[in-house]
């Protein structure tokens, strides 16, 4: 299963998905989120909806310098917590600005595409695709 | 559960000495649950009785509630402050990103003290607060520019609401209002100008963080509930598809919708501004406020040819809703979507009030019609129903004030009548220019007695669509009704909550939200607290000089029909002295 965009000329800004993504770590709010909704440099321009998008290489797992992130085997990464020490080079090999930051733990926080989320997109902007219908959708 | 919850942080802010402090104030939330009612409490000690709304001693307070962050549609941020206006008390209500971002930053409510000698801008980042310089801003007339460059400097895209001043503000016009991200606003009764005396363009606030629930299992179910009746029951339905505009038809067609300063009750080109014809022709994009699954706000894209250049073209991105469109529509005879968007669009750039706006140009232009003004007074310009052309200039001066009729003209249509005359024709209620419902007499009273002297005080207007059929009603029992839905909507507006999810936050709901994050109200509880909010309120309200008996009928409500009938003076005084009784002011 990967999270996708579908359309973000669709997104009203309601931010639903990002109370969802906190929801889903059993916290509340927005600190936890792992997926960002903001304007297009004002609202009148639209949105722009930040998440992992599970590219080709993941270049988080290679600049990471204690191999705390993988590949997972569903689509995305995985953090191994313990390996991790906050460096942040992930934050910056992610130019698409996906890799979060758990402000309280000092550590990356990314999407593991559980799709979660999509049940609080009520306009279609978010969908879960099974693996053969897998596209490369730019967020 | 408020040891654990930052909902009673209050963050007092000093503008006159460049301080702030952060003072618990669990002894307020905890009574007064947040929002409007712990606004309310705020308000009273800090704002010295019968203090002149410009004076630095005039605070702002600014407020949300407990579900804010946790559940949907509780996303409006309450403004309280001696009103400019009405000279008495200004509350009032905004969505956009405000709310949420004042709970992200940390705080239950801001309380604005003081007045800056030289123009600055806040900026609250969680517990950081800057007192950023703002004469680079001063002196820029267009909100929207204002907010494009607070934008530019500050951090917190997509966390962040950006509040902020136009022409209107700086200039003190009672009816400028406060924009946020671009398209709401704190609109009646003055906050703008309450920000331009103290030389305050704008409040930048944003924040991050995790907030307690008590019971997570019931915290989910909840919302869950809540999310489901707002985007798959039918009763919201009304908000996002047509969204308020879509009252123009029916209102049209029963005779309630004020047509040239209400002359007139029907508007025969009401068809070309309904929200249907403006659906199908200029909606452009849809958006919500954070935390907020309808999408109620609608905007319209207006392209326009530059007549100085062929090929060359603009698009604008105006927000329209009911209000506005009777405003400025039907209220002036404009009957072009077209024109009624640039019209919008002038309002909005200034920063004011847009019903107050609207029905001070249709006085004006009454009173031009009548001869009680001249071309004179209004710099050549030739009032008349539609003539759009002449109402942009119109809004021009009202900001810049070049004569003495324009400097008038800007404190509303209460005060303009009494120095010109027209008192008959000037449609305020309680200082407050009127909302665009001619129903029958329990809209009229509703917001005479109505303690923001608005249309959404308690809904008067939805008693007379129930009792169109000609019953008589009882002026107590419209009384009585008109009381309990305000003690109710103090509720609501304590914990913020949306008044378009009115039918989803029923007591019981409401009981069954807080009880999931900590607080233990029961529907009756919840009922009786919306009764001494309601008082307290009044309390402030004849604290400062407030008086049912000495309130003013415009005449022309009485000169026209009402889908209720003919309207009778002693019935709607006989209303509004059955609450007087009802309230034991």
């Amino acid at each position: 299963m990967k999270l996708t965009i579908t359309d973000s000329d669709r997104c009203i800004g309601c931010q639903c998905c990002m109370f969802a993504c906190a929801r889903r770590q059993a916290s509340t709010g927005l600190s936890k989120a792992c997926i960002e909704v903001r304007s297009v440099g004002g609202m009148e321009r639209g949105f722009i909806i930040i998440v992992c998008r599970d590219c080709d290489n993941h270049p988080c797992t290679l600049v990471c310098p204690t191999n705390a992130i993988k590949t997972s085997k569903n689509p995305g990464v995985v953090i191994d917590m313990t390996k991790c020490n906050g460096c942040g080079h992930c934050t910056k090999a992610c130019i698409i600005g996906a890799i979060f930051w758990d402000a309280e733990v000092n550590k990356p926080m990314i999407c593991n595409h559980c799709g979660y989320c999509v049940r609080y997109c009520p306009h279609g902007v978010l969908k879960i695709v099974k693996h053969p219908e897998f596209s490369n959708n730019v967020v | 559960m408020l040891y654990s919850d930052t909902i009673s942080n209050v963050l007092y802010i000093d503008l006159s000495t460049k301080h702030f402090w952060i003072k618990q104030r669990a002894d307020v939330f905890e009574k007064y649950l947040g929002g409007t009612g712990a606004a309310t409490a705020l308000l009273s000690e800090e704002c010295p009785k019968g203090v002149t709304p410009f004076s630095p001693d005039n605070p702002i307070i600014l407020s949300v509630g407990p579900l804010t962050a946790l559940f949907p549609l509780a996303s409006k941020t309450v403004a309280m402050f001696k009103s400019p206006h009405t000279e008495n008390l200004g509350e009032s209500h905004c969505g956009g990103r405000s709310a949420v971002a004042i709970r992200m930053a940390g705080y239950g409510a801001i309380v604005i003290k003081g007045a800056s000698d030289t123009p600055v801008y806040l900026a609250i980042h969680g517990d950081k607060i800057y007192f950023r310089d703002a004469a680079t801003l001063w002196g820029i007339q267009n909100s929207f520019t204002v907010g494009r460059i607070i934008r530019e400097n500050e951090p917190g895209a997509g966390f962040r609401t950006i509040m902020r001043i136009g022409g209107a503000g700086e200039k003190l016009v009672p009816y400028a209002c406060v924009t946020t991200e671009t398209y709401r606003h704190f609109g009646r009764l003055g906050l703008g100008a309450v920000f331009g005396s103290k030389k305050l363009k704008a409040i930048v606030i944003s924040g991050k963080r995790s907030l307690t629930v008590a019971d997570k299992n019931q915290y989910r179910l909840v919302y869950d509930e809540i999310f489901e009746s707002s985007t798959s029951s039918p009763i919201m339905k009304k908000y996002h598809d047509l969204g308020t505009a879509g009252n123009v038809m029916p209102l049209n067609s029963i005779g309630a919708l004020p047509t040239r300063n209400l002359n007139e009750q029907r508007f025969d080109a009401a068809s070309n501004i309904s929200g249907e014809t403006i659906t199908e022709q200029y909606l452009g994009r849809r958006l919500a406020c954070s935390h907020c699954p309808v999408g109620c706000i609608h905007i319209a894209a207006l392209r326009e040819q530059y007549l100085d250049q062929p090929y060359f073209y603009k698009t604008s991105m105006i927000s329209y809703d009911y209000e506005p469109i009777f405003a400025i529509g039907s209220m002036l005879g404009i009957g072009e979507a077209a024109a009624f968007f640039k019209l919008m669009e002038r309002i909005e750039i200034y920063g004011l009030d847009v019903m107050s706006t609207g029905v001070v140009l249709a006085w004006a232009t009454e009173a031009f019609k009548r001869g009680l003004i001249s071309e004179k007074e209004t710099r050549g310009l030739g009032f008349d129903w539609g003539g759009s052309a002449f109402y942009m200039d119109a809004v021009k001066y009202i900001v810049e004030q070049p004569n003495e009729f324009y400097k008038h003209l800007a404190q509303g249509v209460e005060k303009v009548s009494s120095v010109y005359g027209g008192k008959d024709f000037a449609l305020s209620f309680g200082g407050n220019e009127m909302s665009g419902y001619n129903t029958g007499p329990a809209a009229y009273a509703g917001i005479l007695v109505g303690a923001r002297h608005s249309h959404l005080d308690n809904a008067g207007y939805s008693v007379d669509q129930k009792n169109i059929d000609g019953n008589y009603v009882k002026s107590e029992d419209v009384a009585t009704t008109l009381i309990e839905e305000e003690r109710w909507r103090q509720i609501l507006s304590s914990l913020v909550v949306c008044f378009f999810a009115r039918a989803i936050y029923t007591p019981d709901l409401v009981s069954r939200a807080l009880k999931s994050i900590g607080f233990n109200y029961s529907p009756a509880d919840l009922i009786l607290l919306g009764h001494t909010i309601h008082a307290e309120k009044y309390k402030y309200k004849i604290r400062e000089g407030f008086d049912l008996d000495k309130l003013r009928l415009p005449k022309r409500i009485l000169e026209i029909n009402t889908p209720s009938g003919q309207l009778h003076e002693q019935y709607i005084r006989d209303v509004i002295k059955n609450y007087k009784n009802q309230i034991g002011s």
